[in-house]
């Protein structure tokens, strides 16, 4: 889990969620890419991160493809947050004595009909999962991330707050980790639009 | 007189002695006024000159000690030595550059970004730090102050060879027991600047580029393309900040800021504390560092 290191975090607000990654990709402690993304838009208004081996990152995101394109070939419908995880968890423990080496996160709203209800969760690399109602935490950081949240985490926050909130979480979280950090990108999915700002972030 | 003189002269054997409460000593040297800092923080320099430690009371100590500091023998160690580092010092016509980074860790938790890794042994002396942070400023320290001894001996400042060569002999007769430190000596005596690096395994080499550390490969890299002797004391000072810069950026072990010192005949200046990621987006003089940033 620490091979090319990187850490992600999600959080709930009012009527929106919120999810930021770093963008490094290492080999051990030897810094190879500054651009590297793990989080991916799964539908306009739920997106899945995942913090761990990053070739399985890149092998798991077209694998989740294929499964949602199928799921909504089949279903004739968008998939929900909350079936998207239960997705994800069957095709981790699919792989329960080989694993992917990745720790997901799952961040959306639910659809409009349903009135676009915030959701996050994440699971462990074989697929046990973790809704939480605040925040959810994954990565090389995720013990800084999850004492930073602890501190910074407040329920009903707007759009910007959410945004200002994930963004000192994650920068001030990943100064403290040497597999993470060097700049950050945060997603934030409100029911009209998604706001992805790139983040200048700590270089060494 | 005779007193006096075997109090200063050091031996080369290392006294050891063992931790044992049958000892009639034990209690007696806990509480001696020579254990309270009446030597300024060597109180366990023996009538030798030469600092005694207790030793563990088990079969094998250094096999025990081992147990006990080293992350391969058994990662849950207590005490974590410092591996992550990236110090630099070189050597050119206007003097000595030393330049090193500030990070420390633990595993991959960041534990401080103000480190210290220039030890100031004396006025005309500096020690860089890599490997175990308090074997580092322990034995620099304390080769400061037989420096000064040789000084006041001698009537002249110690040579940085002759320095270099007693921290060295020092270090060797700990070989084994698990000292780990990674150290150049720096500074400017009869002969001019001079460089020794020394080793805990009891490696001692003079030269003009040495680069210790993690990071050491990064650093190379940019200080090998930019060396020259006839260098300015601003180019200098320049290529040091960069190669600390690009061992800073790379090496996810080492960061946080750079400490830049300047060795000249007069002694050593520090010239200044400079943050990493300020110098990957603005650089030094106008030029920012990074790639990014300088290719657009």
């Amino acid at each position: 889990m620490q091979y090319n290191g990187g850490s992600i975090v999600a959080m709930v607000g009012k009527n929106c969620v919120a999810i930021a990654s770093d963008l490094r990709l290492g080999n051990q402690a030897l810094t190879i890419a500054t651009d590297f993304e793990k989080v991916f838009p799964i539908t306009d208004r739920i997106y899945l991160g995942m913090a761990g081996l990053a070739t399985d990152v890149l092998t798991l995101r077209e694998r989740f493809r294929f499964r949602v394109n199928m799921y909504s070939i089949k279903e004739e419908r968008e998939i929900e947050p909350k079936t998207l995880a239960q997705l994800v968890s069957s095709t981790l423990y699919e792989r329960r004595f080989g694993p992917y080496f990745i720790e997901p996160i799952i961040a959306g709203l639910t659809d409009s009909s349903k009135g676009s209800q915030p959701f996050i969760a994440s699971a462990d690399l074989i697929g046990c999962l973790n809704f939480a109602k605040d925040f959810v935490v994954v990565g090389t950081a995720e013990d800084k991330l999850l004492g930073v949240a602890e501190g910074l985490w407040e329920p009903d926050l707007e759009p910007e707050d959410l945004f200002e909130t994930i963004s000192q979480t994650l920068l001030n979280a990943v100064d403290r980790d040497a597999f993470s950090g060097w700049g950050a990108v945060v997603h934030v999915i409100t029911p009209d639009k998604v706001i992805t700002r790139t983040l200048k972030g700590r270089m060494d | 007189m005779n007193t006096l003189v075997s109090r200063f002269t050091s031996s080369s054997s290392t006294e050891l002695k063992a931790l044992d409460s049958r000892d009639p000593d034990y209690g007696e040297n806990e509480a001696s006024d020579i254990t309270w800092g009446s030597l300024g923080g060597f109180g366990n320099l023996g009538l030798n000159g030469i600092p005694s430690f207790n030793i563990p009371t088990v079969p094998d100590p250094t096999a025990f000690l081992r147990l006990h500091t080293d992350d391969a023998a058994d990662s849950s160690c207590r005490i974590k030595i410092q591996h992550g580092t990236t110090t630099l010092a070189f050597r050119f016509q206007g003097g000595v550059i030393v330049a090193v980074d500030s990070r420390a860790t633990a595993g991959s938790y960041i534990a401080s970004g103000t480190v210290k890794k220039v030890i100031e042994i004396n006025p005309h002396l500096l020690g860089t730090m890599a490997g175990g942070a308090a074997d580092c400023q322990f034995w620099e320290t304390y080769l400061g102050s037989q420096c000064r001894i040789y000084e006041l001996r001698n009537r002249e400042r110690i040579s940085v060879a002759a320095a270099s060569k007693y921290l060295s002999n020092l270090v060797y007769s700990y070989k084994g027991m698990g000292l780990s430190m990674g150290t150049m000596i720096c500074g400017w005596d009869k002969t001019g600047p001079a460089i020794f690096y020394v080793d805990s395994d009891g490696t001692r080499l003079k030269g003009d580029v040495f680069s210790v550390g993690s990071g050491s490969t990064f650093a190379y890299g940019v200080l090998d393309q930019g060396y020259r002797w006839d260098l300015t004391d601003e180019e200098a000072q320049e290529l040091g900040r960069r190669s600390i810069y690009a061992a800073g950026h790379r090496d996810a072990f080492s960061g946080n800021t750079c400490n830049l010192y300047h060795v000249k005949e007069d002694g050593w200046k520090f010239i200044g504390n400079y943050d990493i990621t300020k110098l990957h987006y603005e650089g030094s003089q106008g030029a920012a560092y990074g790639y990014d940033q300088r290719t657009q």
